[in-house]
């Protein structure tokens, strides 16, 4: 009984990983592939530790798991949103059907903060008038 | 079909070809940033290639080199944003 919930579980997390990579490899965009690595390779991951973890039974290896599995479903978002934010600071292209970009004109490309308000022209203007 | 003929028949053949196919998306790749996140692609598969072999041989010390893997895949992604970041800034 033990052997099939095994089986299930690591057949469902391999299944996962390849769906992941089948969209890695035909998404169009930079941005949606990352999002891809994000949420379809966590489970697949969380699924095949869990199998390896309900195979040994024991208290180390349980620990170990649990530790990796926290580990990575807090890092992979982590990091695919830094990934994220340096590829739209470095202008890489959408794809061409995109129709609507939020954020463009709220980051200032010189000290890489975020606004919440696109800024005006003005105060420019009046420093050249000073001058 | 016992646990070891299921994990050699099926699962690894499944990881493998997941393996291959994020390589091809890693020499491909466009931009910079393609292969960054194809990189940390491969070694989360790897993560889960070490957990399959550590029931195949019965040995639950290959888990520890899983988490070290999943230390190196953040380290190196948060790295590569960073750096991908920065060179853009002058």
């Amino acid at each position: 009984m033990k052997e099939y919930i095994i089986m299930i579980l690591s057949f469902l997390g391999a299944l996962f990983i390849l769906s992941s990579s089948i969209g890695i490899l035909r998404k169009p965009d930079v941005y949606l592939r990352i999002n891809i690595t994000g949420k379809a390779s966590t489970l697949g991951i969380g699924l095949l530790l869990l199998s390896s973890g309900l195979f040994f039974n024991e208290v180390s290896v349980g620990t170990r798991i649990t530790a990796t599995i926290i580990f990575v479903f807090l890092t992979i978002s982590i990091g695919g949103h830094m990934l994220a934010r340096a590829a739209y600071f470095t202008k890489t292209p959408t794809w061409e059907k995109t129709k609507l970009d939020e954020l463009a004109g709220h980051y200032d490309y010189e000290t890489h903060e975020l606004r919440s308000e696109i800024p005006r022209k003005a105060p420019e203007l009046n420093n050249e008038t000073k001058n | 079909m016992s646990l070891s003929e299921f994990y050699y028949m099926i699962i690894i053949p499944m990881l493998g070809i997941s393996v291959i196919l994020v390589f091809i998306r890693f020499i491909k790749g466009p931009s910079l940033a393609d292969r960054v996140i194809a990189l940390d692609m491969l070694i989360l598969i790897s993560i889960g290639i070490i957990a399959v072999y550590s029931v195949v041989f019965n040995q639950s010390t290959f888990l520890d080199i899983a988490m070290l893997f999943s230390l190196i895949a953040f380290l190196s992604t948060a790295a590569y944003a960073y750096y991908i970041e920065q060179r853009q800034r002058k």
